[in-house]
């Protein structure tokens, strides 16, 4: 016979330690998946638990978002009030444990006293009890316990103490609470009568919340009728949502003041000393310092993310290259050997080399959250952004985006509201990331004069810069004129709290990490990879005998006596992908992209830069017939010499070289980046979007460039 | 005497009741956060551009927005 098997959430406050709860619980043995249709992530791990006889039981622990109350405001506080109000739910819990922080008691039991009102079993864990202790203040646990009528287990989640107690309690014969904490019926005595009725529920309290969303309940969407019963029903008996809520909050924080605090903390020593984090926050927050040491944390990142991820993303695209070599070395050639090869392994190596990155920002996330301080960035930085639209917390992205953009777009989730979430996603990838570099260096080195105004200004070095300041501009504007383009889905709030300083707990930053390199390799791992195998297949194949004929022109003699067999690999492979599918499509676009100068070749460098944007210094060299192998210089040069057939003028002319930079500072040429958007919102809508108006403003602004300099 | 004024009009230090809220749906959310009517607030800081604001209430530190808070009507005792 298996184990027992029971159903467990975790609902608290944000900041209330529920992560470090959920990690204590569930180990490494933690999975992130969604809730059904929302964007919502949820998080589950397994904790195997032991009762008092003795038996086993299986609890599938699922980690809620944080909320302050059941009444949902957002997206992810719908998921919370339809998993604990439902009963109907997939993932409606055999028990909810309530983790509260002690030292915010008052706070953290009202939304213990809704949770206790629903009349599911339900433990409360008391978390942060040190920091009680540090206010001078005593809980009496007993009294709690009589006066919720609940099981009260004190923890401190950080240092694992009181995790095995709190096993025992959710193993242990837990029932529902028997006393309601507030007398709803009395707010609403029909209406809670008919939902009861209606919809089979017990507990008043569940009724009341149902009546006040009924429209979040997927069983009154599938029983229409029904909805309507109730809605005329409400409106016929005057229920007003909204002053209902207000009056129940107000009861509940009553009770809790006058019969429930009062007896159960006492202040034990009157502690004078400011606080800490209030003396912190003078500095962190000050109006120079606290800039100075932003901006100090703000380069550390930038340079961790840029420079310290160097080595181990060589590591790497070598060890991918080994592979490469030794499978294209130890297969038979032919077809599959080219799959493996340039598709899959390429794909993968594409994929595998941005962990690094990932690994590094989100350290770095991970500890701003942790200690507290990624409040007071929003808090400092908000008003300067939230002119364009954007959140206080946008400006990590944004700067980790100079360096790539799919960490940035991963730490945007450090973002409440959903519109200045969704913004920062839409224009981080306009920052100049670290891929466009050696497109930069290429055309720079090809257009730019290598020469010094003022005597001391390097003017290669001069136009580098200005790409990058256009891009960050153009990303601060986008986001502005976005921020009248996109309708928020709901209210957003600005409302947070500023938690205390605390040090940071190493084992959940690596569980994160963990986390995030998960989410990464699993969920826009399999669109990067599709995307590299039919990419692989456009360059690799061409329409008819194409191929076949270039392969026979160059065994004639007149080609092997004369040339070496590298120059006529080189040759083969020029001819080749001219011949291939992105040839073919190179051309069919050229009309499309000569109004910016482009010819076809560049037609078949905008395809394979989806790869990746640095791609385009490779396929230069395979179009000019220059092993990759050589220097940037023989790239250069090849390019520099080409004439274009029908003006018979340089094809690379200033103008061209110019529209070409624009081009990659703003069109949208990651798939990477595409991919990682679509998991952190869910849909292709945004990422189509994105890729789309990113587009737009790369052409309008080649196009404008070129005829400028032209 | 005391003085009702909105919450983005006190200054740092200075500690007022809340008395009432302007908006229905700011209120809601306050509410459940525990800035309840009677309970006492001090504004703690400000943000360097003055905007938003940090006030302690019920025990812990809350920042929000001038816009967010002067929907807040509190009472200064002088």
């Amino acid at each position: 016979m298996g184990n027992k098997k029971i159903k467990v959430a975790l609902v608290g406050n944000p900041n209330c330690g529920k992560t470090s709860l959920f990690n204590a619980l569930t180990g490494l043995n933690q999975k992130v998946a969604n809730f059904p249709g929302v964007t919502v992530d949820k998080k589950t791990g397994y904790c195997q638990l032991t009762d008092a006889y003795g038996n086993d039981i299986d609890a599938e622990i699922i980690d809620l978002p944080g909320t302050y109350s059941l009444y949902p405001k957002s997206m992810d506080e719908h998921v919370t009030f339809q998993l604990l109000c439902d009963p109907r739910n997939a993932l409606h819990p055999d028990i909810t444990v309530v983790i509260a922080d002690a030292s915010n008691l008052k706070r953290s039991l009202f939304l213990c006293t809704q949770i206790i009102d629903l009349k599911t079993p339900v433990v409360l864990a008391l978390n942060m009890m040190d920091l009680v202790e540090k206010k001078g203040l005593v809980i009496d646990i007993p009294m709690l316990e009589k006066k919720l009528g609940i099981k009260v287990i004190p923890i401190n989640a950080r240092q694992k103490v009181g995790i095995e107690e709190l096993k025992l309690a959710i193993a242990g014969d837990l029932t529902a609470p028997r006393a309601d904490f507030i007398n709803i019926r009395s707010f609403a005595p029909e209406v809670v009568d008919l939902i009861q009725k209606t919809t089979h529920v017990n507990s008043d309290y569940v009724a009341f919340q149902i009546a006040n969303n009924y429209e979040l309940i997927p069983f009154f969407k599938e029983n229409p009728h029904k909805k309507e019963i109730i809605k005329s029903f409400l409106e016929e008996h005057n229920f007003k949502s909204s002053n209902l809520q207000a009056a129940e909050t107000l009861e509940r924080y009553k009770i809790l003041t006058e019969k429930v605090i009062k007896d159960v903390v006492v202040q034990k020593d009157v502690i004078q000393k400011k606080q800490f984090t209030s003396k912190l926050d003078r500095i962190l927050t000050h109006k120079v310092f606290g800039y100075v040491f932003f901006l100090l944390i703000l380069f550390l990142i930038f340079q961790a993310v840029f420079a310290w991820s160097t080595l181990p993303m060589e590591w790497v695209q070598q060890g991918f290259q080994k592979l490469r070599e030794f499978t294209q070395n130890t297969l038979p050639p032919g077809f599959f050997n080219d799959l493996l090869v340039n598709g899959i392994f390429a794909g993968l190596s594409g994929i595998v080399v941005f962990i690094p990155q990932i690994a590094i920002l989100f350290t770095f996330i991970a500890i701003l959250e942790d200690t507290g301080y990624m409040a007071r960035v929003s808090f400092i930085m908000d008003k300067l952004l939230r002119k364009f639209g954007l959140n206080g917390k946008s400006i990590i992205p944004l700067v980790s985006g100079v360096a790539c953009a799919v960490p940035a777009i991963m730490s945007t989730r450090t973002i409440q509201s959903w519109k200045e979430r969704t913004i920062t996603i839409l224009v981080t990838p306009l920052m100049s990331c670290s891929a466009r570099i050696p497109v930069y260096t290429l055309l720079i080195s090809m257009v730019v004069p290598n020469r010094y105004v003022l005597n001391s200004i390097n003017l290669q070095g001069l136009v580098l810069m200005g790409l990058y300041l256009i891009g960050f501009f153009t990303a601060l504007f986008a986001a502005f004129l976005l921020s009248f383009v996109l309708k928020a889905k709901e209210r957003g709030y600005y409302i947070m709290e500023m938690p205390v300083y605390r040090m940071p707990r190493w084992s959940n930053i690596g569980i994160t990490i963990v986390e995030k390199v998960k989410i990464f390799l699993f969920d826009a791992g399999k669109i990067i990879i599709a995307i590299s195998i039919i990419l692989w297949a456009l360059a690799s194949f061409g329409p008819g005998d194409r191929f076949k004929n270039i392969e026979q022109k160059y065994s004639k003699t007149e080609y092997t006596s004369t040339l070496s067999s590298q120059e006529i690999k080189h040759h083969i492979q020029a001819e080749k992908i001219a011949a291939s599918y992105a040839g073919s499509f190179g051309r069919f676009i050229e009309p499309v992209i000569k109004p910016l100068g482009f010819d076809w070749k560049i037609g078949i460098a905008l395809i394979t830069s989806f790869a990746a944007r640095e791609a385009f210094v490779g396929t230069m060299a395979t179009i000019y017939s220059v092993g990759e192998e050589d220097s940037h210089q023989s790239i250069k040069e090849k390019m520099m010499a080409d004439i274009n057939p029908q003006t018979l003028k340089p094809t690379y002319s200033i103008a061209v070289g110019y529209s070409l930079m624009i081009f990659y500072a703003f069109a949208m040429q990651c798939m990477s980046t595409l991919a990682v958007v679509y998991r952190e919102t869910k849909s292709w809508k945004i990422p189509v979007f994105q890729f789309a108006y990113m587009g737009v403003l790369a052409y309008c602004a080649s196009f404008l460039v070129y005829h400028l300099f032209k | 005497m005391d003085k009702n004024i909105t919450m983005d009009k006190m200054k740092v230090g200075q500690s007022a009741t809340i008395i009432s809220f302007t908006d229905e749906v700011m209120s809601l959310k306050l509410l459940e956060m525990g800035c309840v009517p009677g309970e006492v607030v001090i504004l703690e800081r400000k943000a360097p551009l003055g905007d938003p604001i940090a006030i302690s209430v019920s025990g812990y530190l809350l920042s929000l927005r001038i816009d967010e808070a002067c929907t807040v009507v509190v009472s200064i005792q002088d």
